[in-house]
């Protein structure tokens, strides 16, 4: 994906969030955005999936530009995947309802398409056995890890994810690491938010450190991690990579 | 000790304690009398009965569409939804249905009584009815409607799918308390002479001046209506739990 972020400003109750952000990659498969907490990762986040819009500025993915009224954005949202910090399941629903939900309702699959969709990635990522289990009945890993596949059932061009993993034990943290992991390996696009940085160094092909509402640094990963001329960049690399 | 016992030994004590007063007060049971007027009984208990079927039905309208307004962004819709929620709420059902029936109804040429009570005690229901289903859409935390956003649902399907749902679960002990209440509020229609359960039990004491023996007979009556519908709701709430 070639992103392409300009200008992007963003204010909620009088507070500016995203203050003129500017971002501009090469042809990337994993983007990764890092940088202090309230720097306004998540609401750029936010407006690159197509739940918020701007209140300034534009985005466009491939040379393509977001819309910016609500039914084209519905239209967008399906086409990608969005997972969240933590709750993303329907507490309602078993693990392989809420997967079926978006293919049958929002997808038009007959259910037994569905089923035959979700059949395999659910054992690829060793899911299988929970598939009839409500959230409440899954670790937070495996919650996770079955939103991530919500997302990726209904092939979107490329997936967003805000902080998969801040919300889980250390433990459950690597299993969805390792899952983040073989997406890449099988060529799945995505922007991803997280404060694992050994993680984000390895994974990324780019890197862009968001602070302030701004983009601080950004470029492929090598260079931001170990050549930044950034002293905020740096700082902040220096007090969260022991 | 099983539940259903548990409740049995209770009802039993209980008994036991209506019968050690009223055996200390010597009160002159006088069935027969009342026994003579048991098709009136029967009737009015099935006229209240409809009544409340018909007010139970349109009063959950009542109070969904008054919910929904309660939730509006909408200013003006808020306010339609908030100043008829406390008016009823705050007010006498007596009054609502003396001012329903002898003006608002004769105003607008409505003579059917009994269409009235029914509309004016669906009134009266839909309002605290509308305050447990926005309490309940309310409680649906904000990253569901996110979620569901974020695959693509469109706000009718987030709506029937994800909100609804799980609303549900949350409203239906609350609104069955309410449906318990609005049966036994009917009893209040008997003030514009429509002819239900409470008023005939009040005819039958002054025919024969047998006041307990027309009215206990009246609270078994109620009595045979609440419990199974406090049954049933437990039922449905035992069908839809899940965990948060």
């Amino acid at each position: 994906m070639l992103l392409d972020a300009r200008d992007l400003v963003q204010r909620f109750d009088g507070t500016t969030v995203l203050d003129g952000l500017s971002l501009a990659t090469g042809d990337v498969q994993a983007l990764v955005l890092i940088g202090p907490s309230g720097g306004g990762k998540t609401t750029l986040l936010r407006i690159l999936a197509g739940l918020d819009v701007p209140a300034a500025g534009g985005v466009s993915f491939d040379g393509v530009p977001l819309p910016r009224d609500e039914a084209a954005l519905r239209d967008y949202r399906r086409s990608v995947g969005t997972v969240f910090q933590a709750y993303n399941l329907f507490p309602h629903l078993s693990a392989l309802d809420n997967l079926l939900l978006p293919l049958v309702h929002v997808h038009g699959l007959s259910p037994a398409a569905a089923r035959d969709r979700v059949r395999e990635p659910l054992e690829r990522f060793q899911l299988a056995a929970h598939a009839h289990k409500r959230p409440a009945e899954l670790s937070g890993g495996q919650k996770q890890r079955i939103a991530i596949l919500r997302a990726l059932v209904v092939r979107p061009r490329r997936l967003f994810l805000d902080e998969p993993t801040s919300a889980l034990d250390p433990e459950m943290r690597g299993e969805v690491l390792a899952m983040i992991r073989e997406l890449k390996e099988t060529g799945v696009e995505f922007v991803l938010v997280t404060h694992e940085m050994a993680f984000a160094r390895r994974i990324a092909d780019e890197v862009a450190f968001v602070g302030d509402g701004r983009v601080l640094a950004a470029g492929p990963a090598a260079e931001i991690f170990d050549h930044c001329q950034s002293p905020r960049v740096r700082d902040f690399l220096s007090r969260t990579l022991i | 000790m099983p539940r259903w016992i548990a409740h049995l030994v209770v009802v039993a004590v209980f008994a036991g304690l209506i019968a050690v007063a009223f055996a200390r007060v010597n009160y002159a049971w006088n069935w027969a009398g009342v026994w003579e007027y048991r098709q009136k009984f029967v009737q009015a208990w099935l006229t209240t009965v409809a009544i409340s079927l018909a007010a139970l039905v349109v009063s959950t309208l009542i109070g969904s569409l008054a919910a929904l307004c309660l939730a509006s962004r909408r200013p003006l819709v808020e306010a339609i939804g908030r100043v008829y929620v406390e008016l009823i709420r705050g007010t006498p059902l007596l009054v609502q249905l003396l001012l329903g029936f002898y003006v608002v109804a004769s105003a607008v040429g409505l003579e059917n009584r009994y269409v009235v009570g029914v509309l004016v005690l669906s009134l009266f229901s839909g309002a605290y009815m509308a305050e447990i289903f926005r309490g309940g859409l309310a409680a649906i935390p904000r990253t569901q409607r996110d979620s569901a956003r974020a695959i693509g649902l469109t706000p009718w399907q987030t709506l029937r799918l994800v909100i609804l749902p799980q609303a549900l679960r949350l409203v239906l002990p609350p609104v069955a308390g309410q449906l318990v209440s609005l049966i036994k509020d009917s009893s209040l229609l008997s003030v514009i002479a429509i002819s239900e359960f409470t008023l005939n039990a009040q005819e039958v004491n002054a025919f024969t001046y047998s006041t307990l023996e027309s009215y206990l007979p009246l609270a078994a009556g109620y009595l045979v209506l609440t419990l199974p519908l406090s049954a049933l709701a437990r039922w449905l709430e035992s069908r839809v739990r899940f965990e948060a």
